[in-house]
C-alpha cells in the first residue's frame, strides 16, 4: 500500500515508491538522497506540528509537510 | 605552486582539515560576484608548499545553491591540479553521492576519509582498499579534528598524476544517451565533456542556456525523465558496489547519543522554552548590566552601594567601575568597560600631547572617538559571534530552524532567518553576516534589510535618554512601557515589511525547507578561534576604512563654519553640518520634530545625522549641543557642566525638550526614527557587503522610506488619535491593492498599457 510521506505519523518506517513535486525540490529530494527505494523512517514532527525529521540513508532530514507531500512511500 | 580544491558535504569535517593544512597561512577572500566566503591557504607539512583552495560545504553539483554554483564552476573554470574530496564515514552514502558527481569531471581526486576513529569505536569497520578499488581513486583515512592521516594525504594528493579522465556509474543504464550528449559536448571542445553530458541528461538549467545544448538534450534524453533514473542510479551503485565495504555491527533502534539529546531539545512542549532560556543566557552574558542579577537580588535586601558611595579614590573608582557599579557587570560588558577604558586613555592622552586647539579636537573627538566608538563594540559583536558560532557548530542552529520553521513560513521566510534577526537585537553587524546561512536570495535581502528594526544595544542609550527625560519632564510614570513599546514597534516593522516586500519586490515562492539534522557534537576549539579571529580581522579593517573617513568628514561638517573656520563645539550651532540640520528640518515636520519646534529645533536633525555614524552619538550630540544651545541663550535649566556630567544623557534630553518645546508624541517618533532609519555605518558597510550587487542603494532607500511612514504614523496617530483610522484604511486599501494584483485580478501596469495605446 503506498501512503505519502506527509500523511506519516512518528515512527512509520517505509520504502520510497516514487518522487513527484516541481523541478528544483524534486531535485532537491533526489540530492539529498530522498529516491525511490531508499527506506524511510519518520522520526518526528516539529513543535509546532511542521516540519517533520525523517532518518534516510543513516542521517537525519527535515522538510516541511508540503515537500513530503511529495514522496509517495511504499509501507 | 600545484593548487587543490577540498570539497565536500556540510558538517563532514571540511573547515577542521582545512584549519589543519594551512594553520595561520589562511585568509579569506571573495567568490567573484557573490558573497560567499573563499579560503584559501597554503599547506606547507611536505615536500613541496601546495595551495589549498576550501570550496563551500555542498550535496552536490546540481545548481540549487549558489555554493554548488561556486564549486562547480571553480573546478570547471579554474582548473585546480586536483580535488581533495573529504568524505564523513560515518555517514558514507550520501557523502559519496557528491565523490560519484566529481568523478565525472576531468580532474584528478583523491578521498580523505574522515572520522574514521569514530567509525571504529562503534564497531564498525570500512574496507578502504575495496573501497580504493570501486571508485578507482586513491582513498586515505584520516581525523580531521586530531590532524592525523593528513601527511600521508598530501603526499599522495601531490604525487597524482594531472591527467584523469572522468568516470561515471551511469554506463550500465544509460549509455547510449551519454554518447550522445558527449558528443555533443566533444563537438564543442569543452573541458569534461562526461561530466557536462551527465548533467545535460539531468536537465541542468546551467547546461541548457548553452548553445545548441537544448537540441542535443531532446536528441539524448528523447522525452524520458532521467532525472529520477540518474540520482537513483548513482545511490544504487553506492549501495551495491560499497555496501561489502561497510562492515556493519551496531544493532539498529539503539539511541545514539544525539538521539538523547534530540529528545530534550527538540521536545513538544519544552523544546521553545528551552530555546528562550539559551537565548536569554547568552544575551544577558553579552549585554547585562547586572550580571545573574547580583544587584537586583541585593536590592531585594539592603541593595548594593552605587560606585560613587563607595568613597574610593579616583584611580581605584575608575578600576572598580569596569566590573561594578551598585551591580555586577556581565563579562560582556566588562570586556566593553576595559577596550572603553584603554580607548579613553589613549584619546585623553592624545589630545593632552596636541597643543593646537582644532587639532587636537580633530584627533582625539573626530577621528579617534569615531574609531574608538565602531571599535568598542568588538569585544560585544564577538562574544556575541562566539555563542552563535558554538550554536550553529553543535548542530543546535539546525534544530531551531526546524522548531520555528512553521512560523517564518508564514512570512514567506524559512526557520532560518531566526538567527540573524534575534541577533539583531545585540548587533546589526554580525546578524547580517549570519543570514548567510539562507540559500536563497529575496529572503537573504530581506531578512538583511529588517535586521536594523531589531533594535541592536547601542539605539538602548537613546531610548534610555529621552524616555527618561520625558518621565522627568512631563511626569509621565511609563518609561519602561515606552521602552517596551519601541521594541515592539521594530518587531512590528520587521514583519509587516518582510511581508511587504515578499509581496511586492522581492516576490518569490517560500523557498524550501530540505535541510540536514546534523549530528550533535562538540565544537572544536580551533574552529572557533581561527573563525573568531577572521571575524575581527574583517571587522577592524572596515573600521579603518570607511568609518574611519566618514567619522572624519561627519566631524569636519560639525566643526567648521562655511568659510572653513574652526568652531569649538559650544559654536556648533554656525556649522555646516547645523545648517544642513536646519535646512533638512523642514523635512521632519510631519514627523513631529521639524519646523513646528522653532528656532533651536535643528538640534534634532543634526543628532539623527551623526547617528548615522553609531547611534550612540546620538545622545552624545544633545550633549554637546545642550552646552551650545545655552550659550544661544536657550531657556534651559540645567548648566552645561550638569548636561555633560550625566552619563546617560536625562539632563541633556530635558535640555532638548526645554529648548525646543517638543512634544511628547514627537520625542517617541524622534526615537523611533533613530531605531529604524539607516542603521550605524558599520552596519551599513556590512549590508553592501552581504547584499548582492545593486541592492545596497535602494535599501538605503528603503531605510529611509520606511522609517519615514513609521514614525509619520507615530507622531499622528499620538497627536492626534483618531488618525489611526486613516493610517488603518490606507493599510487596508494597500494590502487589498497587492492582494488583487498577486491574484491577477488587477493589473496596474496593462491599465497603464491600454491608456497610454489610448491616448496615441
Amino acid at each position: 500500500m503506498n501512503k505519502l510521506l506527509s500523511d506519516f505519523n512518528a515512527g512509520e518506517r517505509g520504502i520510497i515508491a516514487a518522487v513527484r513535486g516541481e523541478g528544483k525540490i524534486r531535485r532537491r529530494l533526489f540530492d539529498m538522497g530522498v529516491t525511490p527505494g531508499a527506506e524511510i523512517i519518520m522520526r518526528k514532527r516539529a513543535p509546532l506540528g511542521d516540519p517533520i525529521e525523517i532518518t534516510i540513508r543513516g542521517y537525519e532530514l527535515t522538510l516541511r509537510k508540503a515537500e513530503a507531500a511529495c514522496v509517495e512511500v511504499e509501507i | 605552486m600545484k593548487t587543490f580544491a577540498l570539497a565536500g558535504n556540510p558538517n563532514c569535517g571540511k573547515t577542521t582539515l582545512f584549519n589543519a593544512l594551512t594553520g595561520a597561512t589562511a585568509h579569506v577572500g571573495n567568490w567573484p560576484g557573490v558573497t560567499v566566503d573563499k579560503r584559501e591557504g597554503v599547506y606547507k607539512g611536505g615536500n613541496e608548499n601546495v595551495n589549498i583552495v576550501d570550496l563551500p560545504g555542498i550535496y552536490s553539483l546540481s545548481p540549487y545553491t549558489p555554493e554548488e554554483v561556486i564549486s562547480r564552476n571553480y573546478i570547471l573554470d579554474e582548473h585546480p591540479y586536483g580535488i581533495i574530496n573529504i568524505v564523513d564515514a560515518t555517514n558514507l552514502e550520501r557523502n559519496l553521492y557528491l565523490t560519484t558527481q566529481l568523478l565525472e569531471m576531468d580532474v584528478p581526486v583523491i578521498v580523505a576519509l574522515n572520522m574514521m576513529d569514530e567509525v571504529e569505536k562503534s564497531g564498525d569497520k570500512i574496507e578502504v582498499k575495496s573501497l580504493e578499488n570501486a571508485l578507482g581513486v586513491p582513498v586515505v583515512e584520516i581525523s580531521a579534528l586530531k590532524s592525523k592521516g593528513i601527511k600521508q594525504l598530501m603526499d599522495r594528493a601531490v604525487a597524482m598524476s594531472a591527467e584523469r579522465k572522468g568516470t561515471t556509474v551511469l554506463k550500465g543504464v544509460l549509455e547510449k544517451q551519454l554518447e550522445t550528449a558527449c558528443a555533443f559536448y566533444q563537438s564543442e571542445e569543452i573541458k569534461s565533456p562526461l561530466f557536462h553530458a551527465v548533467k545535460l541528461l539531468e536537465n541542468d538549467e546551467l547546461e541548457l542556456e548553452r548553445k545548441g545544448a537544448k537540441q542535443a538534450f531532446e536528441k539524448a534524453v528523447a522525452g524520458k525523465d532521467l532525472e529520477a533514473v540518474i540520482a537513483d542510479e548513482r545511490y544504487k551503485y553506492i549501495s551495491s558496489n560499497l555496501a561489502h565495504v561497510k562492515v556493519k555491527k551496531a544493532g539498529k533502534g539503539v539511541l545514539t547519543k544525539s538521539d538523547r539529546i534530540d529528545r530534550v531539545l527538540t521536545h513538544r512542549i519544552w523544546a521553545i522554552p528551552i530555546f528562550i532560556v539559551i537565548l536569554f543566557c547568552i544575551f544577558h552574558i553579552t549585554f547585562s548590566e547586572d550580571f545573574l542579577y547580583v544587584g537586583a537580588w541585593a536590592g531585594l535586601g539592603g541593595g548594593l552601594p552605587a560606585l560613587d558611595d563607595l568613597g574610593l579614590s579616583e584611580g581605584l573608582a575608575a578600576f572598580v567601575g569596569i566590573f561594578y557599579d551598585g551591580a555586577v557587570f556581565s563579562p560582556g560588558v566588562i570586556l566593553f568597560n576595559v577596550f572603553d577604558t584603554v580607548f579613553g586613555l589613549i584619546t585623553d592622552g592624545v589630545g593632552g600631547a596636541i597643543h593646537t586647539e582644532w587639532l587636537s579636537g580633530l584627533v582625539s573627538d573626530g577621528i579617534l572617538g569615531g574609531l574608538f566608538a565602531v571599535l568598542g563594540f568588538l569585544p560585544q559583536i564577538l562574544l556575541l559571534f562566539l555563542f552563535f558560532s558554538i550554536l550553529e557548530d553543535t548542530g543546535y542552529m539546525a534544530r531551531i530552524a526546524f522548531v520555528l520553521d512553521r512560523i517564518f513560513r508564514r512570512f514567506g521566510l524559512s526557520g532560518r532567518a531566526f538567527m540573524p534577526m534575534i541577533m539583531g537585537f545585540g548587533c546589526s553587524v554580525p546578524a547580517m553576516i549570519n543570514t548567510r546561512t539562507l540559500a536563497d536570495e529575496k529572503e537573504r535581502t530581506a531578512t538583511v534589510r529588517v535586521i536594523p528594526f531589531f533594535s541592536c544595544g547601542a539605539k538602548l542609550p537613546i531610548l534610555v535618554a529621552i524616555a527618561g527625560g520625558i518621565v522627568t519632564y512631563f511626569g509621565v510614570s511609563n518609561a519602561d512601557l515606552i521602552t517596551y513599546g519601541m521594541y515592539i514597534l521594530g518587531v512590528c516593522a520587521a514583519v509587516v515589511c518582510v511581508l511587504l516586500m515578499r509581496n511586492t519586490t522581492l516576490k518569490g515562492e517560500t523557498p524550501p525547507f530540505i535541510m540536514e539534522l546534523p549530528a550533535y557534537h562538540w565544537p572544536s576549539f580551533k574552529n572557533l578561534m581561527l573563525h573568531l579571529w577572521d571575524k575581527t580581522k574583517h571587522f577592524v579593517k572596515k573600521a579603518f576604512t570607511i568609518i574611519f573617513v566618514s567619522t572624519v568628514i561627519i566631524w569636519l561638517f560639525s566643526h567648521l563654519s562655511w568659510n572653513w573656520r574652526y568652531l569649538p563645539d559650544e559654536q556648533m550651532q554656525d556649522s555646516i553640518l547645523a545648517s544642513v540640520g536646519m535646512f533638512v528640518q523642514p523635512v521632519f515636520t510631519p514627523l513631529g520634530f521639524g519646523s513646528q519646534l522653532g528656532k533651536f529645533g535643528w538640534v534634532f536633525a543634526v543628532a539623527a545625522l551623526t547617528g548615522l555614524i553609531a547611534k550612540e552619538n546620538v545622545v552624545a550630540t544633545f550633549g554637546t549641543l545642550g552646552a551650545c544651545l545655552i550659550s544661544m541663550g536657550a531657556a534651559i535649566t540645567g548648566s552645561a557642566d550638569e548636561i555633560l556630567a550625566d552619563e546617560e544623557g536625562i539632563t541633556a534630553a530635558i535640555a532638548m525638550i526645554e529648548a525646543t518645546g517638543i512634544s511628547i508624541p514627537a520625542l517617541i517618533a524622534f526615537i523611533a526614527f533613530n531605531m529604524t532609519t539607516i542603521p550605524c555605518f558599520a552596519a551599513c558597510a556590512t549590508a553592501k557587503a552581504e547584499l548582492p550587487k545593486g541592492k545596497f542603494k535602494w535599501t538605503v532607500l528603503f531605510w529611509l522610506l520606511s522609517s519615514y511612514i513609521i514614525c509619520a504614523a507615530v507622531y499622528t496617530i499620538g497627536y492626534r488619535w483618531w488618525t489611526l483610522f486613516i493610517w488603518l484604511a490606507v493599510v487596508a486599501v494597500i494590502t487589498t491593492f497587492i492582494a488583487l494584483r498577486n491574484l491577477g485580478k488587477f493589473d496596474i501596469i496593462s491599465i497603464f498599457k491600454r491608456n497610454k495605446k489610448g491616448e496615441e
